[in-house]
């Protein structure tokens, strides 16, 4: 995970929804603490590889996971 | 020991949730929703499981609005006090436990209106009386889907389109139904379902939750508590956002870690099986203590139109003695008295006695259920 992304969300109940949705489809991804530059929203977020944002965005948005934002990062 | 109690509390709990809190206490024990680490992510995710199979079993619209509470009382206190203002009108029943006749007359002195509709001396409601008691101003119905001293069944999909009609929301007390009776909270047009962990759901005490449906609009209701969420840290105002504006605190995790799995046993072994097997264990018990000269059973006479709680006085004798004895020298558990409902015991003709309540659940036999009742003839008869 060279290049990667993370969710953020506001509930981190949200957050392992989004984990249990994504992993179902094969997605490699992982619930990581909230880098603290970004926000406190909530104490999870959920990295991805950022190669595969569109899966991602079109997954969680098809399952009416509400998030509060998506962001490069550099690791 | 026949253990006939398991309208109080089911027992014994299955062994898979036993050894899921102990999991959850050696290796799962970070604080869900809280830090990052490996323990808290592994805490967070069993919680949100839970959540998921309320959901499932409930068939509730979306996880999230599984709110977990203490108890059941602790769910209705949360709907009756966050949802009713002062000049607001309630419709209730004569069959309710003091879990929503306390929180109502407490309501009650800060201007709510509190109507009771009465109920036949078998517990049932008649829906239409619901209806003739909603009037313009009615915020809410409050009806308790199954007697906890008779298990009486309300009509509750019939009580739900007339106070949808009447613009008012359904909050459904469903602390003696939910993983005993199927249970389809959208198809029943249940708004607001407050259920307990460690009855039907096999789970242990002080687990329960609230369940909003789609017509609740959560930034009405008030929360009990506020506090920590492990969300919005940066802020000092409650969150709006479900689950997390009701869960202040920390939450019973080892508790929600046994809740989670005794559900999984209940979708296991089949609601609707579950219920059949129920029925069996009533109709014996009914028939059985109904040919004991003496016994007067209370309730519905059809097995089908109840859960399974029976309720049963004898002529010239005290309630508390019987309990005594059916402990002490037939090792046959049950409870006596008036079961934290005296409104219901009022409707039934019980008040102030009360009555012996036998009750069985998943884990009894019908052989048992013929012991019990050998048992009540011989305390009977001497």
């Amino acid at each position: 995970m060279n290049t990667c992304g993370v969710v953020l969300f506001h509930t981190s109940s949200m957050a392992f929804r989004a984990e249990k949705i994504l992993a179902r489809s094969g997605l490699a991804v992982k619930l990581i603490p909230t880098p603290r530059e970004l926000s406190s929203d909530c104490g999870i977020a959920l990295q991805f590889e950022w190669a595969q944002r569109q899966q991602v965005e079109a997954l969680l948005q098809q399952a009416q996971v509400e998030l509060s934002q998506m962001q490069r990062i550099a690791l | 020991m026949i253990y006939l109690d398991h309208a109080a509390t089911s027992w014994p709990k299955p062994p898979e949730v036993i050894r899921a809190m102990a999991d959850f206490l050696e290796q799962a024990g970070g604080n869900p929703g809280r830090s990052g680490h490996r323990l808290s992510v592994a805490a967070g995710r069993m919680v949100y499981e839970a959540r998921e199979a309320v959901a499932g079993l409930l068939h509730a619209p979306d996880p999230l609005r599984v709110i977990f509470t203490l108890n059941a009382t602790h769910a209705i206190n949360l709907a009756l006090r966050g949802l009713l203002e002062p000049g607001d009108r309630v419709v209730t029943t004569g069959m309710e436990h003091n879990a929503v006749m306390r929180p109502l007359r407490a309501l009650e002195q800060r201007g709510v209106t509190v109507v009771v509709v009465p109920c036949a001396p078998d517990g049932s409601l008649n829906a239409a009386d619901v209806g003739r008691a909603l009037a313009p101003g009615t915020r809410l119905v409050v009806v308790n889907h199954a007697s906890n001293v008779v298990g009486t069944l309300a009509p509750v999909a019939e009580v739900a389109a007339l106070a949808h009609a009447d613009g008012a929301l359904l909050l459904v007390d469903a602390a003696q139904t939910a993983g005993v009776l199927p249970m389809d909270i959208e198809a029943l047009g249940i708004d607001l379902l407050a259920f307990t962990g460690h009855k039907g759901l096999q789970g242990p005490p002080g687990t329960g939750g609230l369940v909003l449906g789609k017509r609740v609009d959560a930034s009405l209701l008030r929360p009990l508590l506020h506090g920590g969420t492990g969300s919005r840290s940066e802020f000092e105002a409650q969150p709006e956002f479900l689950p997390d504006k009701f869960e202040s605190g920390t939450p019973n995790g080892v508790g929600i870690a046994g809740l989670g799995v005794g559900i999984q046993w209940v979708m296991a072994r089949g609601v609707e099986a579950i219920r059949q097997h129920e029925i069996a264990l009533t109709r014996r018990l009914i028939e059985g203590l109904g040919n004991i000269p003496g016994v007067q059973v209370y309730g519905p006479t059809d097995a089908a139109q109840r859960t399974a709680v029976v309720s049963f006085t004898v002529e010239g004798r005290r309630v508390s003695e019987i309990g005594l004895r059916l402990d002490e020298e037939h090792d046959v558990l049950c409870r006596v008295g008036l079961h934290c409902a005296p409104a219901a015991h009022k409707t039934l003709g019980t008040f102030p006695q009360g009555t012996v309540r036998l009750a069985p659940g998943a884990s009894n036999t019908l052989a048992e259920i013929d012991a019990a009742v050998d048992a009540v003839a011989k305390v009977v008869r001497s």
